[in-house]
């Protein structure tokens, strides 16, 4: 049998443990190793599927099988059959026919990965589906909470932002709450999609009550074109009201750290001293990013979560 | 050639029968009712229907069977033989074809190749404006002398409220109704209904307001102007209490809704089911009870199926670039009972009003009645007797079916087309 990360719904909080603690292993390899490359995916291979532009996530992904040894190649939409106007399942079959072992895919649309997985014999690594969910996203913010707070469980994540089209705000729900953690959302109601509190989390409009008491305050990055879309009148007012300052941070704990799963719009959703301040761990998540991925191919290839 | 049904449980609501009896048919017409009639040496066929029901063909009047254009996603001889296996011997096809049927060279068109194909009666619907494009009124009373027997933009919301007022004044004159999408798009842009689920999913919603506005604005145009407005596929509980305050304060306006609306809810799209993908979108339980109370009270006239055949290509994708629509036709009567009879929501003659009466006299269509002199249009089914949905066995093109395995009631074991019996003891005759 096969085995997929398509989202952190489908997992359980047992098994976002075990990812989490072999992820903790894999960073040990990405930051302290003299040389990054252990045998684990030797003789596999990954193929970056990105039907998105990404930067970070292709790249820690693509680094994440090299350190492991696996073969790794990138298809992006652009410059390949996909842009001759080829179905999603018949790139995919082609993929797979090609001996892939891990397929990692990003996509527009909410669900295109859970599509596939079901059409392949590859595993399938969900880097991103539309509104829905980005599960290696969420695994390496965790990680990166743990490192600094010891425990998910009781923690108060507060999440700020475009929370109606952030698959990340998804993934971290489900993640955190499975986990024990509370997790408060806050942004304009434009951008506050309906029924959200079901998922377990409370709402807020007014980001000083989202960010009180917080032990860790996550901002989201904003789209710039859902502004011309008309969901809120201008950037400018988007700072005054939602933009985490300097001021604003002192409402969390003292010791709260700062997180963004990038990439920053300086000044909009952080300001710049936020982002640049000592509580910030906006890069330290970049490096977890890759721990994360080699714990998920690696577990993927031998036996599952 | 003479028929006698023998023996059935007659319901036929539109002149108040419901007693076990018999039917006579002579030359494709009903020509007596009653166990009284000598028939001592006539030669005839006998159809014994002891324990079963008899009643008048259903009459769905919105379905799209794709024909011309589209045909790769159905056509009128295989939607039309569709229909038959599901009971419904007349329907009722709406105009968005490639060419839109927006002239009367496309209504006599498709008139004559149901014609050719000899399964279900078929009514066609012209659009409102030329096109489908919202801007010029079609020729509709041409249309209407072709055969057409309402005008819908189906597929497409009448966006422009004082083209909408001229249709209703316009189509009046030639005695046919106009049938409202009712859909503001500014609100409606999106893959499923608004809420949690959606929310859970990653997914667009679709807000309930995107159909009750308009149910709204068609409701108080038509009350100003005197006119008369059908709403099409409702689907909330507001819609349905709209047209509810409108009924009573005498507004001109009928409605329908679908199988879906009572059988499913937005619960079904879990899993990224596109299938289950339609618009208006599968509501919550909480509209599902009203969708139910509208059937029981008479606010909601008509039972249809939205009929609409897509090739596998169109749903075997991602949520976000599936087709709307799921096929109906084979399905309909068997939801009806389960859904509806079968939990006290209806009574059997409510339910064949709904799927038969209602909505030959909306259309103005001699339908819908074992009246004596009337085309011989008749079912015969068990109620009680079960069948397991296996959508590949659908007749239908389409096999976009949210309905896979469902174990549904009463499916047709003879259906009479103008007194021909296409299917016989659940054969498809032809």
């Amino acid at each position: 049998m096969k085995h997929d990360l398509l989202g952190l719904k489908e997992l359980s909080a047992e098994q976002i443990k075990n990812i989490l603690s072999e992820a903790a292993d894999m960073k040990k390899i990405v930051v302290g190793a003299k040389e990054k490359k252990i045998k684990n995916l030797q003789g596999k291979t990954v193929v970056n599927l990105f039907y998105e532009n990404s930067t970070r996530t292709r790249l820690s992904f693509e680094l994440a099988a090299k350190y492991m040894s696996a073969n790794a190649a990138n298809i992006s939409s652009s410059g390949s059959s996909v842009a001759k106007g080829e179905t999603l399942t018949d790139t995919a079959e082609t993929i797979n026919a090609m001996g892939t072992d891990i397929l990692v895919m990003r996509h527009s649309m909410s669900g295109a990965p859970h599509m596939l997985s079901k059409l392949i014999s590859a595993s399938v690594v969900n880097a991103g589906d539309g509104m829905n969910e980005h599960p290696t996203q969420a695994l390496l913010d965790m990680l990166t909470m743990i490192e600094h707070k010891g425990h998910i469980e009781g923690l108060k994540v507060a999440i700020i932002g475009d929370i109606y089209h952030s698959r990340v705000v998804r993934s971290n729900i489900y993640g955190l709450t499975k986990l024990g953690a509370e997790v408060t959302v806050g942004g304009p109601s434009t951008l506050m999609p309906m029924g959200i509190e079901e998922l377990g989390v409370k709402v807020f409009n007014n980001i000083h009550e989202a960010i009180v008491d917080a032990d860790v305050v996550m901002g989201l990055r904003i789209q710039l074109e859902r502004q011309k879309k008309g969901l809120f009148p201008s950037v400018r007012e988007y700072f005054r009201f939602f933009g985490v300052d300097d001021s604003r941070l002192k409402l969390a704990k003292p010791d709260a750290i700062v997180m963004h799963p990038g990439p920053v719009n300086r000044g909009v959703e952080l300001s710049t001293t936020v982002i640049d301040g000592e509580k910030s761990v906006i890069t330290q998540q970049v490096t977890s990013g890759v721990a994360v991925r080699m714990a998920v191919m690696d577990m993927l290839i031998h036996g599952g979560f | 050639m003479k028929i006698l049904i023998k023996n059935g449980h007659v319901i036929d609501p539109a002149n108040g029968i419901d007693a076990v009896t018999d039917i006579f048919i002579e030359n494709g017409v009903i020509s007596e009712i009653g166990e009284d009639k000598d028939l001592t040496g006539v030669e005839m066929e006998i159809i014994d229907a002891t324990g079963k029901i008899v009643a008048p063909g259903l009459v769905d009047m919105h379905v799209h069977l794709r024909e011309p254009g589209q045909e790769y996603k159905e056509d009128i001889e295989t939607g039309t033989r569709a229909a038959v296996c599901g009971g419904v011997t007349s329907v009722a096809c709406m105009p968005n074809t490639n060419p839109v049927c927006d002239n009367a060279a496309v209504v006599s068109y498709i008139k004559q190749k149901a014609a050719e194909a000899g399964y279900a009666n078929v009514f066609p619907i012209g659009a409102v404006s030329k096109g489908q494009e919202g801007k010029i009124l079609a020729e509709m009373g041409e249309m209407a002398f072709a055969g057409a027997v309402a005008v819908s933009d189906d597929g497409h919301p009448v966006e422009n409220s004082g083209l909408m007022r001229r249709a209703m004044e316009y189509s009046e004159m030639f005695d046919i109704v106009v049938i409202s999408h009712c859909e503001d798009m500014a609100l409606g842009e999106g893959d499923m209904n608004e809420g949690a689920v959606a929310t859970a999913m990653g997914l667009r919603g679709i807000s309930r307001a995107a159909e009750e506005v308009m149910a709204a604005r068609d409701i108080i145009v038509a009350e100003a102007i005197g006119g008369r407005v059908h709403i099409a596929h409702i689907s909330t509980k507001g819609s349905v209490e709209l047209i509810r305050q409108a009924k009573r304060r005498g507004v001109r306006v009928t409605c329908e809704t679908c199988p879906h609306y009572f059988a499913l809810t937005e619960e079904a799209c879990m899993g990224f089911n596109t299938n289950a993908k339609m618009n208006p979108p599968l509501r919550t339980a909480e509209d599902v009870a009203a969708i139910k109370e509208g059937l029981r009270d008479g606010t909601i006239d008509c039972i249809v199926t939205d009929h609409a055949p897509h090739h596998a290509d169109e749903k075997d994708c991602e949520f976000g670039l599936a087709k709307n629509g799921i096929v109906g036709l084979e399905t309909s009567l068997g939801l009806g009972i389960k859904c509806l009879v079968n939990e006290g929501v209806l009574t059997m003659g409510g339910l064949i009003e709904k799927m038969a009466v209602n909505p030959s006299r909306i259309l103005g269509i001699a339908k819908g009645s074992l009246s004596v002199g009337q085309t011989a249009d008749v079912i015969i089914f068990d109620p009680r007797s079960k069948w397991t949905v296996d959508i590949k066995k659908l007749h239908s093109k389409g096999k976009n079916s949210p309905y896979d395995g469902f174990e549904l009631y009463g499916k047709p074991e003879y259906v009479l087309v103008g007194g021909e019996i296409i299917i016989n003891q659940g054969e498809l005759m032809k």
